[in-house]
């Protein structure tokens, strides 16, 4: 992946990390040229200012720091892929109850599939982005993604979606580095965004207000909140302003018996029901996961591995079983873990090595004696 | 930024084989000449001084040049920093003095495919003015339809309070009836305006010989620096200034008058009016040589626009390439050093289809299969040879992006 003479697109937000990573692609001797995406069909819409990808500033300051780089720069518009499997899919997993992650899925369908596809065609050898990941060829000739140095920046988990074809394509040149080195470098290089904030949430949310967008999209599906023996504790506009594992913002006036904080528990989306409990009753000990996708081989038998069950998150000693002609997969959690959400994807990891990933379709809780 | 020169090294070695003319040419020698000149004065022509006299005299003596080489009389020139401001000067000017001379004049009429600086002045018109904003259709060619004009003005002449159609687009370089429609207005006393600023220095313009009321010219389109343009407005034009202060140019436009830019935009209609004819028969030539060659390379492109050689601009061709993505050809012919556009409007840089292509007839797929390639005086034999050499492979790529997408 470090040999230079390919023809490479940098994908770059306007952020100052995919500026650095597009930089030390020239000089790593590839020619490269900087694509920003325009994923909103009304860059207003989007999130304004410097912390989203999708405005009009952030395409100026990609273009300003390809200008600096001194490659080529264009604007490509992504807009009505990006509409169409990343953010319709975010509402209609909300809507069925789950809890969708959009940035691994726009790195799935968006950054490494409609980006790659037409800068293959476009006689491409690949895609370059300022993730934090560490790609390189193992002595079987498959490319193995790692774990970033810097683990509080690390990537990898909205990376696990991608196959082998896509990560032979992909190149991530901060893996090795640490945030505070890649802004010191972008502030040697000349880079006006190197002290520009990392962004945060959800791009296309424009006020960060995930509960708000989705009721402007979806309207108020009245639902109740109720206990797990059934008692009704209130009623509620939309299930999907609810994420399992939530406390805050319940709003349930009346206090539980013992007095414990709730959390919810659980959703049913067609009834729209709600359901709280007392935290000990969040912990996961196995789930299943659909829509699996490997890295590099398809795991044989029971594989002894650790698992990441949302961004950001802890590691989990895990051991993943393969089932039913390699279209799920069941994962038995060593360590017990704690508001896990369906929709969310189970990331599987071999030391720091990838191994794949799935969508997390239901969870099993261990068996609790009632308090 | 501790660098004293602030401008930044030419983008490629080699040459590019520029074929977006109409976007901007590049300055004649002889405007850079007088500019550079000029530069080094010092004199405000609105002072009374000798330095003042001496740039004021400048000024007027670029009127008179600019005035005889189009058309017009000398006072009929009013300076502005260029196309866009000139065209909201026209509109709005019309509009609001027309409606304050009768109330009943609340409509205005204008061509499906102006320029966003014309179109978009008058939609905010219609939007926070009050004014009454009614589109001339066009034919496939882009060319007005007459026969549309005339029930539209013949339905309530008296409502009417300008009538504003481009002299030839800026796309498809078709050439507008601004005569006929003159011939439509002059019968009701109703103004019409047009923005020449595709056509001034391409075709033969005389605006003394139009009848038309405006015209909006710019330097940058014929051999000029970009930042200054005109109105061309008859004396007895009552036109409301946009921007108000010192009285220059009439009281039509306040605003100390950029002497260097206005000298060397003279020099540059005068180079490009008196050179005209010999060079626009040399550049068809060119276009003719790229369109043949076009359509040899790739059998099922379409070379858009009128065919009658009177009816289109010499030096733009508008070309649809089916099933290929217009963008990645602009994209990959850029790489190669050939430059064009794809004549769309950009805001994050997002490709918008064009209004222009759609009010033509053109579904929103086409529109995006479409470059516009624009030649012009320093536009050879090579650069149409490198554009075809770079065609074919560019066409591949390019179709096969458009086949991904569609996926």
């Amino acid at each position: 992946m470090s040999t230079g003479g390919l023809r490479l697109i940098a994908a770059m937000s306007g952020g100052v990390d995919s500026a650095v990573a597009a930089a030390r692609a020239v000089e790593a001797g590839h020619e490269v040229t900087g694509v920003h995406l325009a994923l909103s069909r009304n860059p207003k819409s989007y999130r304004s200012g410097a912390r989203g990808c999708c405005s009009i500033e952030d395409s100026n300051d990609a273009r300003r720091a390809a200008d600096t780089i001194g490659i080529p720069f264009y604007v490509w518009d992504m807009s009505d892929e990006f509409a169409d499997t990343v953010v319709d899919d975010f509402i209609a997993e909300y809507e069925a109850g789950r809890t969708p992650n959009p940035c691994l899925r726009c790195n799935e369908k968006i950054k490494f599939a409609a980006v790659l596809d037409r800068a293959l065609v476009l006689g491409f050898d690949g895609v370059v982005t300022g993730h934090y990941a560490q790609v390189h060829e193992n002595d079987e000739g498959l490319v193995e993604m790692h774990r970033a140095v810097d683990m509080a920046k690390d990537q990898s988990y909205v990376l696990g979606v991608l196959t082998q074809e896509q990560l032979r394509r992909s190149h991530f040149p901060l893996g090795g580095s640490t945030k505070p080195d890649v802004r010191r470098e972008a502030d040697e290089r000349g880079l006006q965004v190197a002290t520009k904030p990392d962004s945060h949430d959800i791009c296309f949310v424009a006020d960060g207000d995930n509960a708000g967008w989705l009721a402007d999209k979806l309207g108020p599906r009245p639902g109740t909140v109720v206990d797990e023996s059934g008692t009704v504790l209130r009623e509620h506009d939309g299930a999907y302003a609810y994420t399992i594992g939530q406390r805050r913002g319940l709003r349930l006036g009346v206090p539980a018996d013992d007095g414990k904080p709730r959390f919810v528990l659980d959703i049913e989306p067609v009834s729209g029901t709600v359901t709280v409990g007392p935290r000990e009753h969040l912990l996961v000990d196995a789930l299943d996961g659909i829509k699996p996708l490997w890295c590099t081989d398809v795991p044989a038998g029971v594989l002894d591995c650790s698992v990441q069950l949302r961004a950001h998150g802890a590691e989990h000693r895990a051991r993943l079983h393969v089932v039913e002609g390699e279209q799920t997969v069941h994962v038995e959690l060593l360590d017990p873990a704690e508001g896990i959400a369906p929709g969310q994807a189970c990331v599987v990891y071999d030391g720091t090595r990838v191994v794949g990933s799935a969508t997390i379709s239901a969870t099993h809780r261990r068996a609790v004696s009632p308090a | 930024m501790s660098d004293p020169n602030p401008v930044p090294p030419s983008p490629a070695v080699n040459r590019p084989a520029y074929l977006d003319h109409a976007a901007t040419t590049p300055m004649v020698p002889e405007a850079v000449a007088v500019l550079t000149e000029m530069l080094g004065r010092t004199g405000n022509p609105s002072s009374l001084h000798a330095s003042g006299r001496a740039a004021r005299r400048v000024v007027e003596e670029s009127r008179e040049l600019i005035a005889e080489r189009l058309g017009a009389r000398p006072s009929e020139v009013v300076f502005t920093s260029g196309g866009t401001e000139a065209n909201n000067l026209a509109i709005k000017g019309l509009y609001w003095s027309r409606l304050a001379q009768d109330q009943a004049r609340r409509r205005l009429l204008f061509s499906a495919i102006e320029h966003h600086a014309l179109l978009d002045p008058v939609l905010w018109l219609g939007k926070e003015q009050g004014a009454d904003v009614v589109t001339t259709s066009v034919d496939r060619d882009g060319i007005v339809r007459l026969d549309d004009l005339r029930t539209t003005i013949e339905s309530d002449p008296g409502s009417i309070a300008a009538i504003t159609t481009m002299w030839a687009n800026n796309e498809m370089g078709s050439v507008q009836p601004i005569a006929e429609i003159v011939a439509l207005a002059e019968p009701h006393g109703i103004p019409v305006h047009s923005d020449a600023v595709q056509a001034a220095g391409h075709l033969p313009i005389d605006f003394a010989a139009s009848g038309l009321e405006a015209m909006t010219v710019t330097a940058h389109k014929l051999g000029g620096p970009i930042g200054v343009g005109a109105l061309l407005a008859v004396r007895e034009l009552d036109l409301m200034p946009l921007l108000h202060g010192g009285g220059q140019e009439r009281d039509v436009r306040s605003g100390t008058l950029g002497a260097p830019l206005i000298a060397s935009f003279a020099a540059a209609v005068d180079v490009a009016v008196r050179h005209r004819e010999v060079e626009a028969a040399r550049v068809e030539g060119l276009r003719e040589r790229l369109v043949h060659g076009i359509a040899a390379l790739v059998p099922d492109a379409i070379i858009n626009g009128p065919d009658d050689r009177a009816l289109r601009l010499p030096h733009v061709a508008h070309v649809t390439f089916p099933g290929c993505d217009a963008d990645a050809m602009l994209m990959l012919l850029d790489a190669r050093g050939v430059e064009v556009s794809t004549g769309s409007a950009c805001t994050a840089g997002v490709p918008q289809p064009s209004h222009v292509l759609l009010a033509m007839g053109y579904d929103e797929e086409s529109a995006s299969s479409s470059l516009r390639l624009s030649l012009g005086h320093t536009s050879t034999d090579d650069d149409v040879d490198r554009a075809l050499a770079a065609l074919p492979e560019v066409h591949a790529r390019a179709s096969a992006a458009r086949a991904v997408r569609q996926r």
